[in-house]
């Protein structure tokens, strides 16, 4: 097997996904074993493993700030938005979103008769195209907190204030799977009617989620069956995975603030280093306005996916733009609505830290990305 | 030991390829080229393939990366593509591919990723000759691809490995097979990755061009009938010239595109000594004399003279060669050039 030892790999790709902490593989391990009970059942070892999934439940709702029954939890990020988008708009409703939205909200916002609101060169969202596109019409309004791969910040207030002006029968969704590692998600989402979120993202397994919804919120189910999760998403529940997603959350919000101060330290040291040693390369957005672990880059006269392979021969692990469907970097959207020429939008490079990060790798990335950079613009 | 990266398509020969250079105990990495976004049933960039190529690349504990270069092949193969036919010639777009993606931007990344070496499943050997590298003709005479690799310059070469070649397809089955690759038994590709056989050449053509129709005459300028699209027409071609009785013994003689007319002729009329041509690539120094020509991927080849004036004379007349085609020439079965017939 090639080495994926991560004492000695560099991962500074986070935002495409976290290891399980230590402590959340402890909490969902008696699931995977022992306590195996489908929770809907009317044993004992189905009591058990039902008591878990409320615990995980009345931790979620606590730290959204949303009601324990507005709490439904998916297989993850792509299903919450879509289960937001879908159960919203049904079958006649039409939905909104950024241009730069995640594929996941884009795509069902775009099968709703979607209407795509321009955003700044910055990443904002242009309120004035906002404020035209909103009406009546309008059932539903995605936007995300952090972007995923410039690692914009949206501020939902003046958008919400926008939606009450515009379409206050709309109601609005938030893609917080970014953001739940960079803010305060509870008042950062005050205005949302609904939220998603991705387990894996902050330390919790691949598969798990949560769509979070507010009581008036109705949803149609999209996953028909046995009727889980108060008939909005039937599935024998992931016990498992619920429990680590609670835990992991507990986890994140007890070392939030500290770990913001942390790794936005060290994301400051790699840009302002990144930035300085290597010419032609800028940060696509201001630091204010970005998440303080997820930094992105474009570096003129290089292709990323070139970078990419050379940067994992020195054992650093990051990513550029989304990938397609092959696994070939595919021109990214976001830096096409925010109006980036194509050409530039190669050079990209998405640097981005987690729980699990240590400043060891950021000397390393300091070191050996310059070097790398170099060496895919030699000419032969 | 040195580092190579293989180019893997998803197809047995790829897979082969990259096993006999792991085996060898070379660093290999493996790369797959994402060339066509379009509609596709087949080829060497679909996600199956990609799949596929993948697969093998994890059975042999080798990374694999994808590369996307759709912007490139749009560039440099398809619109060209597009172009010829509007002009009436007849392209061949594995050897655009061949001159623009594999054997320019992929080795140009190769190089400055600092591989020592590229390597495709191309049936073709890379042998030492008085005149320096050349491509030569594979083991396996039926599956020989040297023809679409005659663009490869000597500096080039010194970087490629083609192992297969030295194998015939049937060895490289069993081979592939042995090792329990995935895909040994996987069907070789066919025609033009980018078209596919379900709508073919000419829905492809008529969503990116007008297509016109066009009278068919005789060589004494009769007319004789019609054709819906001038741009599909290939000199030597024979069927969909909806000539009724005739079409069995009657063929395209000359397409003239700008003034919509098909001349038709008997096998007599086809035939020409001369073939003018264009855009001359040498592997080493330019080359007059005698040499044997090839005119398609898996022609025969026929003796000739390469003139001074670049144009070639065969020894004996032949089948016009359509205008666009590749003209590749050999010696000893080797390559040292070849042109675009005009």
């Amino acid at each position: 097997m090639e080495s994926t030892n991560l004492d000695q790999l560099a991962y500074l790709d986070c935002a495409a996904s976290t290891p399980v902490r230590p402590v959340v593989l402890d909490s969902m391990m008696p699931y995977l074993t022992n306590q195996f009970g489908n929770p809907s059942g009317a044993h004992r070892l189905a009591r058990s493993s039902r008591r878990a999934i409320d615990d995980a439940r009345e931790v979620c709702a606590d730290l959204l700030g949303f009601d324990p029954h507005g709490i439904v939890f998916t297989s993850g990020g792509t299903e919450s938005d879509n289960l937001a988008i879908h159960g919203v708009c049904g079958s006649s409703g039409i939905a909104a979103c950024p241009a730069t939205e995640h594929h996941a909200v884009l795509y069902p916002v775009e099968s709703h008769r979607g209407r795509i609101i321009k955003v700044t060169p910055e990443g904002d969202v242009d309120l004035e195209h906002l404020e035209a596109v909103l009406d009546d019409e309008v059932s539903l309004l995605s936007v995300m907190l952090v972007n995923n791969e410039s690692g914009r910040m949206i501020d939902l207030e003046p958008i919400a204030e926008v939606r009450d002006r515009q379409a206050p029968r709309a109601l609005l969704h938030t893609d917080a799977v970014q953001a739940v590692n960079w803010m305060d998600i509870a008042k950062a989402a005050a205005r949302a009617d609904l939220m998603s979120l991705s387990g894996h993202k902050f330390g919790a397994p691949k598969g798990v989620g949560v769509l979070a919804t507010r009581p008036h919120v109705e949803l149609n189910a999209q996953l028909l069956g046995g009727g889980q999760e108060a008939e909005r998403r039937s599935g024998t529940h992931n016990t498992a995975g619920i429990v680590a997603l609670g835990c992991a959350l507990q986890a994140l919000d007890e070392s939030r603030i500290d770990e913001i101060h942390r790794l936005g330290l060290l994301c400051n040291r790699l840009a302002e280093g990144l930035v300085a040693a290597i010419p032609g390369c800028h940060t696509t957005i201001p630091k204010s306005r970005r998440a303080a672990g997820l930094l992105q880059l474009l570096i003129e006269d290089v292709e990323s996916e070139a970078l990419l392979v050379l940067l994992e021969r020195f054992d650093l692990m990051a990513s550029a733009a989304a990938s397609c469907a092959s696994g070939a970097m595919d021109p990214s959207h976001v830096l096409a609505a925010m109006g980036v020429h194509r050409t530039a939008a190669a050079g990209s490079l998405r640097l981005s830290l987690g729980w699990c990060s240590q400043e060891w790798e950021i000397d390393h990335a300091l070191e050996v990305v310059p070097r790398c950079v170099e060496q895919v613009r030699g000419s032969t | 030991m040195s580092r190579v990266l293989v180019a893997m398509s998803g197809g047995v020969d790829s897979a082969v390829t990259a096993a006999l250079l792991k085996q060898e105990g070379h660093e290999v990495t493996g790369v797959t080229l994402k060339l066509w976004g379009g509609p596709q049933d087949q080829g060497c960039c679909s996600v199956s393939d990609v799949d596929d190529a993948r697969r093998v690349a994890q059975q042999l504990d080798v990374a694999h990366f994808v590369f996307n270069y759709g912007d490139e092949f749009d560039e440099h193969v398809v619109r060209p593509y597009v172009v010829a036919h509007a002009s009436g010639l007849t392209p061949n777009p594995c050897i655009e591919c061949n001159r623009h993606i594999k054997f320019d931007a992929l080795l140009d990344r190769a190089r400055r990723l600092g591989f020592d070496a590229l390597a495709t499943g191309h049936h073709a050997r890379i042998v030492q000759t008085g005149g320096g590298l050349r491509i030569a003709r594979g083991v396996d005479e039926t599956k020989d691809q040297s023809y679409v690799l005659y663009m490869i310059s000597q500096d080039d070469l010194e970087m490629l490995k083609f192992p297969v070649g030295e194998m015939t397809k049937m060895q490289v089955r069993e081979l592939a097979g042995r090792l329990g690759l995935r895909s040994a038994t996987k069907p070789d590709s066919q025609d033009v990755c980018f078209i596919t056989a379900s709508q073919g050449r000419a829905r492809f053509l008529s969503d990116r061009l007008e297509l016109h129709p066009a009278e068919i005459v005789d060589t004494e300028g009769k007319t004789l009938g019609s054709v819906d699209a001038v741009e599909l027409v290939t000199i030597g071609q024979r069927k969909g010239l909806d000539l009724g009785g005739n079409a069995e013994r009657t063929y395209a003689v000359n397409v003239d595109v700008p003034s919509r007319r098909v001349v038709v002729g008997g096998a007599q009329d086809l035939l020409s000594q001369t073939v003018r041509l264009t855009d001359h690539t040498w592997v080493g120094q330019p080359y007059v004399g005698l040499i044997d020509a090839q005119i398609s991927a898996h022609g025969q080849p026929a003796a000739a003279q390469l003139n001074s004036d670049g144009s070639l004379r065969w020894a004996e007349t032949r089948k016009k060669v359509a205008p666009g085609q590749a003209v590749v020439f050999y010696l000893n079965d080797a390559v040292v050039g070849g042109a675009t017939a005009r």
